[in-house]
Parts: C-alpha cells; structure tokens; sequence
C-alpha cells in the first residue's frame, strides 16, 4: 500500500492531477487517493478542499454521503455480505450472524489483527445463486457457514 | 485445429469456479496431449447451469453444467472433450429447453463468444444499428425509437423515444451547444442482474447504443456511472472503450463520419439513490446525490444544466437492437402496449434461476413454476418480490398475473428492473417488512421528512408489533406513515417503500401476530 516514500501530498497531487478539470472530478479524486491508501486520510482533506476551491465541509459532506469512501485505513482485505432480499431467501441473516461471531467485528468495523474490515452491501448482482459476499473483487455464491470459515482459513494463511 | 471450449467469465461464473475450471480443462488438456483453445466467453444467463461448459463440434455447440472445478479430472476420464457419456452431460446447448423457450433479442449474443473481442461483436451483427443510425438524420433516429414503442427499461418505463424528442428540441446554451448521454448502470435494486450480465457478456451493444442516442440528440459526449458493486463490470467496460477507441467507434471521428463521441466511465460509491437520475447526475458532478425537484426535466436542464438524456443500461442496448432490425420488428415483439421484450432475473429461493427474456406477458407462475422448477430449498413457494427493494411482495393468489407493466399497476405491483424474487414457506415477512424500512431510512437522501423521518419511525413501529406491544395500535399507526410516505415524498424511494410494507401486512397478516 503506501511506500513511505511517497507523500500524502505527492498522492493528492497526482490524484488531482489526473482528474482536475473534468466534470465531477471530486469523486474521481477521493477514489484515487483511496485506491492507493485503502482511505482517504483526513489531512488529504484541505490539500483537496485548496486544489479544487471547495470547503473542507464540503468534502466532508460528499465522503459522509456515499457508503463507500472512509476517513479510517481499512483492513488488508474488504468483506462486503450482502444483506439484500435474494440473499435473504436464501439464509444471508444466519450467515450474518455466523461472519459476525467468526469476525468478532460487526460491519464498518475491522477485526483487531487488520486482516479484515466488514461491510453490508446491498445486492452484487449475483441474485441467482445466493448468498453473496465480495472478498475484495471476488465474488463468492451460496455461501456457507463452512465455505466462509474456508474463505477466512484461506486469507489467514495469506497473511 | 484446436478444440475450442467456452468458459464463461462474468462475475457470477466466476464466483461458481469459472477461472479454476477454465484453469484445470487447460492443464488436463495439455496433460493428454489434446490441443484445445479455452476462451472465456459471456454468460448465457443460466445461472443454475454455471459454470457452463461449451465444445464447438460439427454439429454446433455441446454443453455440460455445472461443472464445479472437481468434476474436470471425472470429465476427461469420460472421455471428455470428445464424446463424452457423463451425468453433465446437456446435449446441444441450443436444446436446452429453459434456454429454447426463450426470445431473445437484447440477450441473443450474449455467451457466444468472447464478450471483450471487437471482431466477435462484428461478426455478430454488431455495429448494424450504428451502421444505418449514420446514414439517418437526427430526427430520423428519433423517429424510430418513437415508433419503436420502446419504454425504459431502468424502472419508471417512460418512452425512450419522447425523452429524446426532448433533448433533441432542447436547446443547449452549453459551449458547443454541448448535451449529454448518460447511461445509468447503477443497477441497484436488489434481486437484479441484467445490467450487470450485458456489460460482462455484451458490453458493445451499450457502446453501440450509447454512439446512436449521442447521433439521435446531438451530444459528443457520454458517461457510463458504473455501480462500484461491479468490479468485474468495470474491467470489462474499461477494455472496450479503450478497443473501441482504437477501432474509432468512438473518438473524434467515429467510423470516419466527422462526428464526434467520447465515453467516460465513472464509477458510484455505494448509494442506492444514485440510481434515480437526478440524484446519479448530482453525484456525476461531484456532490452528494440529494434528488434535484423536477421540473425541470433532466432531459431539458441535466448534467451541467444542460440538456441530458439518462436512460438504463438495457434500454440503450435496445436502441443498437431497433436501429438494427427496424422500429417494427421490435414493436411487434411485445403484447398489448408493453413493446419489446421483458428481461426477468429469477432470484432468490429458485432452483433454476438466472436471466429470462421473453416478450412482455409471461405470468409469474409460469417464472416460478415452469423456468424456475419451483425453490432452491425444495419446500413451497409462500412470498414473490416483484420489482427490486421498493417492489410488491405477491402471495401465492397473485401469481397467475401477467408480467407487464399495466397488468401489474392493475393490483398495485410493479415491474420494475424485472427483479423476481423466490421465498420459501420459512420466511418471515414481518422481518421482510422490517427490512424494507429498514432499507429505506439507510439510503435516504434526506432532502424530505417522510421519507427520512417516516422510515426511521416505520422500522421502530414495526419493532413494536413485532414485539406485540399495542399491535392494533401500532398497526394503525404504521398504516398512516404509509400513506404519508407515499404521498409526501418527493422521490420513490420514500414514495415506494411503503409497497413492500404494506403488501406483506396486506397478504401475510399471520406473521405479524405470532
Ligand atoms: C430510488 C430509485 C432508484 C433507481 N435506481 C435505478 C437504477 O439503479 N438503474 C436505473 O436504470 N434506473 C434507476 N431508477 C430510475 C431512474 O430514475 C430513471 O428513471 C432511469 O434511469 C431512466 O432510464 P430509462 O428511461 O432508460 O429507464 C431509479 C429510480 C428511483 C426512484
Ligand atoms: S423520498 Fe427519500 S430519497 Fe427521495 S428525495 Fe425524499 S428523502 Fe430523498
Ligand atoms: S440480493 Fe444479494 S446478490 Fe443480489
Ligand atoms: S419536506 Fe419534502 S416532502 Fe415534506
């Protein structure tokens, strides 16, 4: 993730530098910023706010609106369960509760070792053959409690 | 020659062990000494078969499925890829009847070949509706979608072809007189799939659709806003811009016709609401996706303040389809007023889901019963969800209604996206209730009280039935913020939640008092 040699500032810079004077180019630049440092760390807020001639509370306001930008560094890896209607008729509430006891995080959280952050995500397109969760761009169907607990085996051993 | 054998490689493929089958029939093949060629081509839709598998033959294409990365070593000991007797075994994949009973024109290329290829698209008839769109002037364009009768298919089934009468006739006070095509491919309700399967196993079509509606209204410029939940949507869209950028389909000079058309994929950040088009327009431009009050239309005054067409991933992969076939041809497709064809996406509790497309009118039932094969779990069918998140729950004696969208207003239902989702006798649809509120007060905008407000008290009274405390009471007043809702909101997500809540009081009273 972040090489120390490269500052935050130099991050932004070349975020802004990428997306400046497109249309809407606020979205495009946090994505950037999070993309190579998994958030957007708050003191990248004024370095945007100053490049782009917005208020720190607007910034603030974008990242508090949409779900998936985060002010906090996130886990090694993102699990998002979807908690949508085609999952749940197919048992996505008890395997909730399953993720959550074997996590011991509940969602927006990350498990104390940093391997994991949770999050709920509302359908994956995956409708078919549910339940769903995304292990970073992967996606898994009908999952179990034990094909969970071999997902997680599998990102320990990882790590 | 080498043996060409089809692995599909959309998300949900991959998520049944796609990429290890592919993987393993490589590593057998090279094993035996047999020269085979994988490619990974679309998905056909038939979730319940994934993984796939397809071998070119002589006589066309043999399949088997689904065939998990364990069943490979079996395979070949059977003999596979040549003749092979095994229990996969699905005969020609053209005979496969939940795939044979269906009519397909949006879907008809998807799963034939490799969905990235330019040159597969081609020859595929691709690029025929752009083709004679070139030829035509703007107004002609238009025309033809209008005597289409296509409706949109991102929801509110609004006709295609008056939106872009509008934005032709709006003037642009923009440099350049600029105007915009935005696709909506945030394809957030849950239950659906289709935006998702065309832009993995079809992704030109959109492109081809996207460059006529720019010729149709006069706009050079147009954005894709891609749901961040797609990952695998984004590199596919990613790979053909940038092909067809190359092949100038799109550029400043697309196929040597002088004009212009440029597509900027851009990408959401998990907010429901940013599938309604005012709300995604606001969040293209930068801001929180707070609904904008219409009138003015987006079509007169969108992205920028200027003049906007936004329609859905599939109705703009229908326009490659009218432009290519005729305004006749695809009008005469449907039943009734509902033209075109119907994409359902069978969900949930089902033990043959996956894509349908079929000429608007099938009945539920015969989703459920005849494509479907009846529930996953193998226990009674009790509640079908109709319409994404904001959609209807139906009980069983509403089953035989047809799937278009005037039969379903006629009991209170909606289409939709074409979501249909299965529950089983377990379900509980107090807790169905519950979430639809509960969904509701998290992705709220927040620009109106009932809808804000009313949602967070809709869940807490819910509790409270659920809890049997005061029930005659709390039903009552449950009622009422519905109505409030539904007639003080200013957009459908508060306007629409009650639908859900109200349907599953209506039909399935016994699970709100155990
Ligand atoms: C709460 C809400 C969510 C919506 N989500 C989507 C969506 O995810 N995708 C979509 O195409 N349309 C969605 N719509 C409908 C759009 O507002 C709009 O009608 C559509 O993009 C127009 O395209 P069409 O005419 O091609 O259907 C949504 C509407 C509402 C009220
Ligand atoms: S109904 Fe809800 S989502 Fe729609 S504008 Fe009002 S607060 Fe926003
Ligand atoms: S509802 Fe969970 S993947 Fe669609
Ligand atoms: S405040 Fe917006 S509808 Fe009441």
């Amino acid at each position: 993730m972040q090489s120390s040699a490269v500052s935050l500032q130099e991050i932004v810079d070349s975020a802004l530098e990428s997306h400046l004077g497109k249309i809407g180019a606020l979205l495009p630049v946090l994505y950037s910023i999070q993309d190579k440092l998994g958030h957007v760390p708050r003191q990248a807020v004024p370095m945007i706010a100053r490049a782009m001639s917005l208020s720190r509370a607007e910034i603030h306001g974008v990242m508090s609106f949409y779900h998936d930008f985060r002010s906090e560094p996130a886990g090694e890896n993102i699990i998002h369960l979807c908690r949508a209607e085609a999952c749940q008729a197919m048992g996505a509430r008890k395997l909730e509760q399953h993720v959550i006891r074997r996590l011991g995080i509940g969602f927006g959280e990350t498990t104390a070792d940093g391997l994991v952050s949770l999050e709920p995500v509302y359908c994956l397109g995956n409708c078919a053959c549910t339940p769903s969760i995304r292990v970073n761009d992967d996606i898994h169907a009908r999952v179990t409690a034990q094909k969970f607990d071999e997902i997680m085996d599998c990102l320990e051993a990882k790590s | 020659m080498a043996l060409r054998i089809f692995v599909p490689r959309d998300a949900t493929a991959c998520a049944l062990g796609a990429d290890e089958v592919a993987d393993s029939i490589s590593k057998g093949a090279k094993g035996r000494g047999t020269d085979v060629e994988v490619i990974r081509n679309g998905s056909r839709g038939a979730v319940w078969l994934e993984p796939l598998l397809e071998i070119q033959t002589d006589a066309g294409r043999v399949a088997f499925g689904p065939v998990a990365p364990g069943d490979v070593p079996g395979l070949f000991e059977a003999g596979f890829p040549g003749e092979a007797d095994h229990p996969l075994s699905l005969g020609p994949v053209d005979e496969i009847p939940w795939l044979a009973r269906q009519q397909r024109l949006t879907f008809v290329r998807a799963g034939l070949g490799d969905p990235l290829s330019l040159e597969n698209y081609q020859a595929l008839d691709g690029f025929k509706g752009l083709e004679r769109a070139l030829a035509l002037e703007p107004q002609a364009i238009v025309d033809e979608i209008t005597e289409s009768g296509l409706r949109g298919r991102g929801g509110a089934a609004f006709p295609t072809g008056i939106k872009w009468q509008t934005v032709l006739d709006a003037e642009s006070d923009g440099e350049n007189h600029q105007k915009y095509i935005v696709c909506n491919a945030d394809e957030g309700d849950s239950g659906t799939f289709a935006d998702r399967l065309l832009m993995e196993s079809d992704p030109y079509q959109l492109i081809e659709g996207m460059i006529i509606a720019g010729l149709a209204v006069g706009a050079s410029e147009g954005f894709i806003y891609l749901r961040s939940e797609y990952p695998h949507c984004r590199k596919a869209l990613e790979e053909v811009i940038s092909r067809a950028e190359q092949a100038a389909y799109l550029g400043d000079n697309i196929c040597g016709s002088g004009k212009a058309f440029r597509i900027d994929l851009r990408i959401g950040a998990g907010a429901y609401i940013c599938g309604e088009e005012t709300s995604l327009l606001e969040s293209l431009e930068g801001k929180r996706g707070m609904i904008r009050f219409k009138p003015p239309l987006p079509a007169v005054k969108g992205l920028m303040g200027l003049p906007t067409v936004v329609n859905n991933v599939l109705s703009l992969a229908a326009v490659s389809t009218v432009l290519a076939k005729g305004a006749a041809a695809y009008r005469d497709f449907g039943t009734g007023r509902s033209r075109g064809t119907l994409t359902v996406q069978l969900g949930g509790n089902i033990k043959r889901g996956g894509l349908v497309e079929l000429p608007l009118g099938a009945t539920v039932r015969e989703l459920l019963e005849d494509f479907g094969g009846g529930t996953a779990s193998g226990r009674p069918a009790r509640a079908i969800q109709v319409g994404g998140p904001l959609g209807t729950y139906l009980p069983e004696s509403q089953w035989d209604v047809a799937l278009d969208y005037e039969a379903l207003a006629g009991i209170g239902a909606m289409l939709g996206h074409g979501g249909v989702v299965v529950f089983d006798d377990t379900v509980d649809m107090a807790q169905q209730a519950r979430f639809a509120m509960e969904f509701c007060a998290g992705e709220s905008c927040g620009k109106c009280t009932p809808c804000r407000v009313g949602s967070v008290r809709g869940l807490e009274v819910i509790d409270r039935v659920i809890a049997g405390r005061e029930r005659e009471f709390n039903l009552a007043l449950l009622d009422d913020l519905c109505s409030t809702m539904i007639d003080g909101s200013l957009c459908a997500m508060g306007g629409l939640t009650p639908y859900p809540v109200r349907s599953a009081l209506e039909y399935f009273p016994e699970d709100f008092s155990r």
